[in-house]
């Protein structure tokens, strides 16, 4: 047994894990209930099972590559990171990526990861050509957009079986450089009018001021940004266009003491990085690594919110009543005093798939610490999210009840009766989908 | 030293976990790979993988370990004298049985000893009439003082060490260059399922990046985290008397 945890390190539980390192290992493993675990990004329970848990990185094999139109097949434990490592050398990079390079190709399509071009390309599924999944019975099935169990295992959260390989279609890159513009837009209107007005542009997301309050709420820093033409590099840069900084990665060696996350030092260095954001607006070129993966350089910054761990709250909201929704839940966290690290507020494309999180609209991301207090006010910002019709993001989710899910969205029924008509239910089991009822 | 002048790396018992990750971390810095391993036909797929990373070339061939007659023929059939050589080849075994038969204790004498160091002294031998080469091999802390827990594994490891040692000694004039790789616990399929401290696991990947850098630096005696030094520095320093009562 390990205590065992997501990325958010809340909840822990005693797992049992076994790993797999071929298709026989996983087969092998089918003869009790069981949850694929890719590297442990989901944040909350969604890849905890006390027995067994399946270690899917020892299936991390790259299987193919054609470097003329960049299809790649892999097996699932492969990294987002090994595909840039290897690829983007050659002109390629993942056409979706979520915020960490250090997920799974499985954790991937299990989650249906987003990424800052959601409101253009949508998400992790449209790179896909194929993927294999292992049922109930050891059967493997090689699956393709439009059939059911492809549509229900991207965004299935591993619940349709253990995801083996894929084919998928990375986007060819002329550098490893991004031109970035950062846009301050002083109220959340500001922010959601300028997010509307730059829906051409490739990437676009904003980190918010969550503690702003009154005529500053929802402050905001729009980043815009496109993979940067040889032509826009520096000529000192051309001759090696791939060829960025090494990352210093820094590792957190131990759990920050709690005390230092309070809503005056949160404020306080929200303010200051709105300040600093408001003066550096003009375009820039930064690496891919620090614009894509700007927290993948310190290892284990999840240990910053101490050992208690901590939450993350993503929703969604329809354009209908985003506006006014956002608000609300703004209001709401700048009343608790309750501040985020992180807030990140992003436009989103149409839906796709019957049980992925995106909808057309906008998703909200925060982190609490996971105390008593915060998860407190996350049952109230369940209620907001509800009442205007919006859902969670369950890769993120490690607390929500089930009637909230079930209030606010209806998709998770027919989720679970798919899965009990297929005999899933009970095979492919964690804490998160006991927990919702999946 | 661009990609293409890169020497070759030959990496013996390729199968296990820390041998894949040695292979992706040279083929990575653009060395082409030659596999050997037992029924070496189950490493296409680890072949298809360095070459589709990498964009290098990888070779397989068969290699029993125990069958000291075949590793001149062996070595004389690659396609060219590798530059670096890692020993990878190892059976941990379950200690009780090892202890109370002596075939099953003979066969971990065997592979962990006997199979790695013929291997090398038929490269070394290549290599010392070269004038070059490195000869990497993987024994372990357990060798360092023999202990109730494992000493049948642990006595093969130690001689290994000293062979390791011994080879040095020899071939340091010869421009041939011995590292030995003492990675204390690592998380593979070897101990799967044991209760090891997280602080003293180390995992594949660290301990190939350990691998490079010794052979890079011709480094001679590595542990793979610091700490596994200090252990054993302890652990080899309390005196016989007492050692013989404890329970480590």
């Amino acid at each position: 047994m390990t205590r065992l945890s997501g990325w958010g390190r809340f909840p822990v539980a005693a797992c049992k894990t076994r790993r797999a390192r071929s298709e026989a290992d996983v087969a092998a493993a089918l003869d009790t209930p069981l949850i694929a675990r890719g590297n442990g990004r989901a944040y909350g329970d969604a890849a905890l099972n006390p027995d067994p848990t399946l270690d899917m990185r020892g299936t991390d094999r790259m299987i193919s590559f054609e470097a003329g139109t960049g299809v790649l097949v892999a097996e699932a434990g492969v990294l987002l990171a090994d595909v840039i490592a290897a690829f983007l050398p050659r002109g390629w990079f993942p056409m979706v990526t979520p915020g960490t390079k250090f997920v799974t190709l499985g954790g991937a399509i299990a989650a249906d990861v987003h990424g800052k071009n959601h409101h253009r390309d949508g998400s992790f599924r449209r790179c896909l050509d194929w993927i294999e999944v292992m049922g109930p019975e050891g059967e493997v099935t090689r699956t393709r957009p439009g059939d059911d169990l492809f549509d229900w295992t991207c965004g299935g959260m591993g619940l349709t079986g253990v995801i083996l390989r894929a084919q998928l279609r990375l986007a060819p890159v002329a550098t490893g450089w991004i031109e970035q513009e950062v846009r301050a837009a002083p109220t959340l209107d500001a922010a959601m009018d300028e997010m509307e007005m730059t829906l051409d542009r490739p990437y676009s997301v904003a980190w918010l001021d969550c503690l702003a309050s009154g005529r500053d709420l929802g402050r905001s820093l729009i980043m815009l940004g496109r993979h940067a033409d040889l032509s826009d590099l520096p000529a000192g840069k051309r001759a090696a266009p791939f060829a960025t900084p090494d990352k210093t990665t820094r590792r957190l060696p131990f759990d920050l003491p709690p005390a230092l996350l309070n809503s005056a030092t949160l404020g306080t260095l929200n303010a200051a990085y709105y300040a600093r954001g408001r003066r550096k607006t003009c375009k820039h070129l930064v690496d891919w690594d620090s614009y894509f993966y700007p927290l993948d350089t310190i290892l284990d910054w999840n240990r910053g919110y101490g050992k208690r761990g901590f939450v993350q709250f993503q929703c969604v909201l329809p354009m209908e009543t985003a506006r006014e929704g956002m608000r609300a839940l703004l209001k709401r966290i700048s009343a608790s005093g309750q501040g985020s690290f992180l807030s990140v507020l992003k436009r989103m494309g149409p839906a796709e798939g019957r049980f992925s999180f995106p909808m057309e609209g906008y998703t909200l991301a925060l982190d609490f610490p996971a105390t008593d207090r915060a998860l407190d006010l996350m049952k109230r910002l369940d209620d907001i999210m509800t009442a205007f019709g919006g859902r969670q993001y369950l890769a993120k989710d490690a607390r929500m009840e089930k009637r909230v899910l079930d209030a606010s969205d209806p998709r998770a029924k027919a989720f679970a009766e798919m899965r009990a008509q297929q005999g899933l239910t009970g095979r492919f089991t964690s804490l998160q989908s006991e927990r919702l009822g999946l | 030293m661009s990609g293409a002048e890169k020497g070759a790396v030959l990496i013996l018992g390729a199968a296990s976990d820390i041998a894949r990750a040695t292979a992706r971390a040279y083929a990575a810095h653009g060395h082409p790979i030659q596999l050997a391993a037992r029924n070496v036909d189950r490493l296409s797929a680890d072949k298809a993988d360095l070459e589709t990373r990498s964009a290098v070339t990888v070779t397989l061939h068969e290699l029993d370990a125990l069958d000291t007659a075949s590793h001149k023929g062996f070595v004389d059939g690659l396609p060219e004298l590798p530059h670096i050589a890692v020993s990878a080849i190892g059976v941990l075994g379950d200690q009780g049985d090892n202890a109370s038969d002596p075939d099953k204790a003979t066969a971990i004498f065997r592979a962990n000893f006997e199979g790695p160091a013929s291997l090398f002294l038929v490269l070394a031998n290549a290599m010392e009439a070269r004038g070059s080469g490195t000869l990497i091999g993987i024994s372990s802390v357990a060798g360092d003082r023999g202990r109730a827990s494992n000493y049948i594994y642990g006595s093969a490891k130690a001689g290994f060490t000293a062979y390791l040692s011994g080879l040095r000694n020899r071939l340091a004039k010869k421009g041939v260059h011995v590292v030995t790789v003492l990675p204390g616990f690592v998380a593979t399929a070897m101990t799967e399922g044991m209760d090891l401290n997280p602080r003293l696991t180390a995992q594949p990947e660290e301990v190939a990046q350990a691998i490079l850098n010794a052979g890079e630096k011709r480094r001679d005696v590595v542990y793979v985290r610091g700490i596994w030094r200090l252990i054993m520095a302890v652990i080899r320093s309390i005196p016989e008397g007492i050692f013989k009562k404890t329970s480590i």
